[in-house]
């Protein structure tokens, strides 16, 4: 870990400002946030721990523990609500046997819900690793995780 | 303006004229986010694959979304001496078929078909602009959506782009400002605040620099029309940067947008090195004095940095949490230098204006609500999608005319427009033309254009639990009425949707709600309640049968056996 950090840390110039942009990056190469990646961009912008944990943890992006392979998405806007979003958390929450904000124990599936993911126009949808999947039933939810189970 | 700079339009004109004048036939595939997902990546391989099996030398050209999301994926024929026609819900074997049929053979699949482009009609395919969908709305802020192939700034300039700019370069900024103000230009981000005003303010601010902040956060569940445009016409919007920064002696812009709008993010930087090779940014543009850039930043996932000066603490590498004001941010905003703040569509709306001339953009609209808007159509309706239509028309017309009723052949019963602070409107107020002021009195708002049809299946009670669930986690935490207030509304909800309402609840709700709204320190406490203080005004026996008789009328609760109350007050 600590050679890939240095090797995000060295396109920056450790300002105060950039904090946001190294911790995304940190998370994109890691794939989530932790404690000593945080420590170490504290040390390298300048600033105390307590920012940097601050700033972490005030947005939903950033994570502070692994995801799975399969980081679902559900979203819980208002279009997608009243198009069935609830019976398709149910399901996936089933299929999956964790809630809301878990990770399965082998580490394959993460569960997520967000705000708005910005396809409302063809609602409900979610997301599995920055692909969208949309007008889902739950039955088409099945058939979906279990394609997604199988190309890992 | 340089010489070389009319020479690159001037080669960018030729070149689009002479790719739709060669003689061969072309392929438009619209491969946005929306119709990805719908699979139109398969549908560009797909066509690609079988032009070239069949031996035909017809180019297959990714281009953004029309905003007819529902019939996504889409594409677009061009066959020499014929008008474009456009298919809805394409998918790898009907994108074969038409390749076969209609390119090799001369069948246009009329079924199939969503309607022609431009004036011609072929039989039995009506024009695209006579079809329910399009028939009401007016594309100007959309006239290159679906048309042009984002990643390429020559097919802008093809169709005017950057010539609001190259104008703007030519007037002093008094008299940009003046064009803006003549067109009555009011930002579309939700406030509807004069932009001209805005611009004033930041041009006659003391700074050392200025910024211009392009708000591309698009927070509101039920809003994707900012992503659309950045996805499908991103050099529309930095033009109208170039356009304000020019006009407010401002030298550095941000953009921001989410990081999850990954193509949105991927289509801006494209733009930004065109624009660099153009010699519209940096120093001395197009040979004038003007020095400009621009920086991308991406969101980390907040709501509440859609507010203006959150957006500008996250900016500067904070927690997002917005500023007291005054001073606002055309005094002092990002770094405390002037800064002026701007949806992604006001913005789009600039550049529109000086390429068309105010009077243009002002002879639609209403008296105080000028030009065209965009409005995301989703929930239950059938047409689902991004629309434009000019101020004042109603959401009668845009759900049942536009979007075709509700889907599933079910009843509407509610619509909600302007996001997550607006609220929920009944039927009879759906004769209202709508427009940045319109909705205020009846309890909701324009807000930056989400309109989302509820139908029958869908209980006012559960509605409002959802807008107060979002308010509730969205909250920065900031200030006490906002954080304690939203997550007491939302227990009380909790309470009534599983038949533990009090019969005082109502009350309870509504004397809470006023007292949130006074006392918030920004608009997302302030405009929170709204939702549900409006299911309470417009849709009241459903609270009542849930509080009084445990029962939910729409069959969308499930009353818990426990009588454990989930609020502490
Ligand atoms: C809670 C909250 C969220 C907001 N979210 C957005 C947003 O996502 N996009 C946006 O353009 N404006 C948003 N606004 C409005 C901005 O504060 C600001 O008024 C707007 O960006 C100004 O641009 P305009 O004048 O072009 O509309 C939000 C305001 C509040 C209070
Ligand atoms: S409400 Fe679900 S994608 Fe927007």
């Amino acid at each position: 870990m600590e050679r890939r950090l240095d090797a995000i840390l060295s396109s920056f110039a450790g300002q105060e400002h950039e904090l946001i942009p190294i911790l995304q990056q940190v998370q994109r190469e890691l794939g989530y946030l932790p404690r000593e990646a945080m420590l170490e961009v504290a040390q390298f912008a300048g600033v105390p721990e307590s920012r940097v944990y601050a700033v972490a943890t005030f947005y939903a992006q950033f994570r502070f523990t692994p995801i799975g392979r399969k980081h679902v998405m559900v979203c819980r806007g208002t279009s997608c609500h009243v198009r069935g979003a609830p019976r398709i958390l149910e399901e996936i929450e089933r299929q999956l046997s964790i809630k809301e904000g878990e990770t399965t124990p082998d580490l394959s599936h993460s569960l997520e819900t967000v705000a708005c993911i910005g396809a409302c126009g063809l609602s409900p949808c979610i997301m599995i690793n920055n692909k969208v999947e949309a007008k889902l039933t739950p039955k088409k939810v099945a058939v979906l995780l279990r394609k997604a189970g199988d190309d890992d | 303006m340089t010489r070389s700079f009319e020479n690159l339009r001037q080669r960018a004109q030729v070149e689009w004229k002479a790719s739709q004048d060669d003689g061969k036939p072309r392929i438009l595939v619209g491969t946005a986010t929306c119709g990805r997902s719908a699979g139109a990546i398969e549908v560009l391989e797909a066509l690609q694959r079988e032009s070239r099996n069949r031996g035909l030398d017809c180019p297959v050209v990714e281009v953004g979304c029309i905003g007819l999301c529902y019939a996504e994926p889409i594409v677009a024929i061009f066959k020499p001496s014929r008008p474009g026609i456009v298919y809805g819900n394409v998918n790898a074997p009907r994108a074969a078929r038409l390749i076969e049929r209609y390119l090799l053979r001369d069948d246009p699949l009329a079924a199939e078909a969503l309607g022609t482009l431009g004036p011609e009609s072929v039989e039995g395919i009506p024009r695209l602009q006579d079809t329910p969908v399009m028939r009401h709305q007016v594309r100007r802020i959309l006239r290159n959506c679906g048309f042009i192939d984002p990643a390429k700034i020559d097919h802008y300039l093809a169709h005017g782009g950057y010539s609001g700019f190259t104008k703007a370069l030519a007037l002093d900024t008094a008299e940009i400002i003046e064009e803006i103000k003549k067109a009555g230009l009011r930002g579309r981000g939700g406030a509807g605040f004069p932009a001209w005003r805005k611009w004033q303010f930041t041009r006659e601010a003391k700074g050392a620099k200025k910024y211009v902040v392009c708000n591309g956060s698009e927070g509101d569940p039920g809003t994707f029309s900012n992503k659309l445009l950045l996805e499908s016409d991103p050099h529309s919007v930095l033009e109208g940067m170039l356009i304000a920064a020019l006009a407010m002696g401002a030298d550095e812009g941000y953009v921001y947008c989410p990081a999850q709008y990954s193509l949105a993010l991927e289509r801006l930087r494209t733009a930004l090195l065109q624009m660099r090779e153009y010699g519209l940014l940096g120093e001395g543009i197009l040979g004038s004095s003007f020095n400009f850039r621009i920086e991308i930043k991406e969101g980390a996932g907040a709501y509440i940095c859609g507010e203006e000066t959150a957006l500008l603490e996250c900016i500067e590498g904070k927690r997002g949490v917005p500023r007291l004001r005054p001073p606002f941010p055309p005094t002092a905003g990002l770094w405390n230098l002037p800064t002026a703040i701007h949806n992604v569509e006001t913005l789009a709306c600039a550049a529109a204006i000086l390429q068309n001339g105010a009077p243009w953009f002002a002879e639609l609209g209403t008296a105080k609500s000028k030009g065209t808007k965009l409005f995301c159509l989703s929930g239950s309706v059938q047409r689902g999608g991004v629309i434009e239509v000019p101020f004042g028309t109603t959401l009668h017309e845009m759900i049942y005319a536009i979007g075709g009723g509700a889907a599933d052949g079910e009843e509407l019963k509610a619509v909600q427009t302007g996001g997550p602070g607006g609220g929920y409107l009944p039927p009879g107020l759906w004769d209202t033309p709508v427009d940045q002021d319109s909705l205020l009195a009846f309890g909701s708002s324009t807000g930056s254009g989400g309109v989302v049809a509820v139908d029958r299946r869908s209980c006012a009670v559960d509605l409002a639990r959802n807008s107060l669930d979002f308010a509730r986690r969205e909250c920065c935490g900031q200030c006490v009425p906002c954080r304690l207030g939203t997550r007491q509304l939302f227990d009380i909800l909790v309470d009534i949707a599983e038949g533990r309402g009090r019969p005082q609840d109502m009350e309870l709700l509504v004397e809470l709600s006023e007292g949130i709204k006074r006392g918030s320190l920004c608009g997302l406490g302030q405009t929170a309640p709204n939702a549900l203080l409006s299911t309470i005004r417009y849709f009241p026996d459903e609270y009542r049968a849930h509080i009084g008789q445990r029962r939910c009328p729409a069959g969308v609760c499930r009353m818990a056996n426990s009588s454990q109350l989930s609020r502490t007050a």
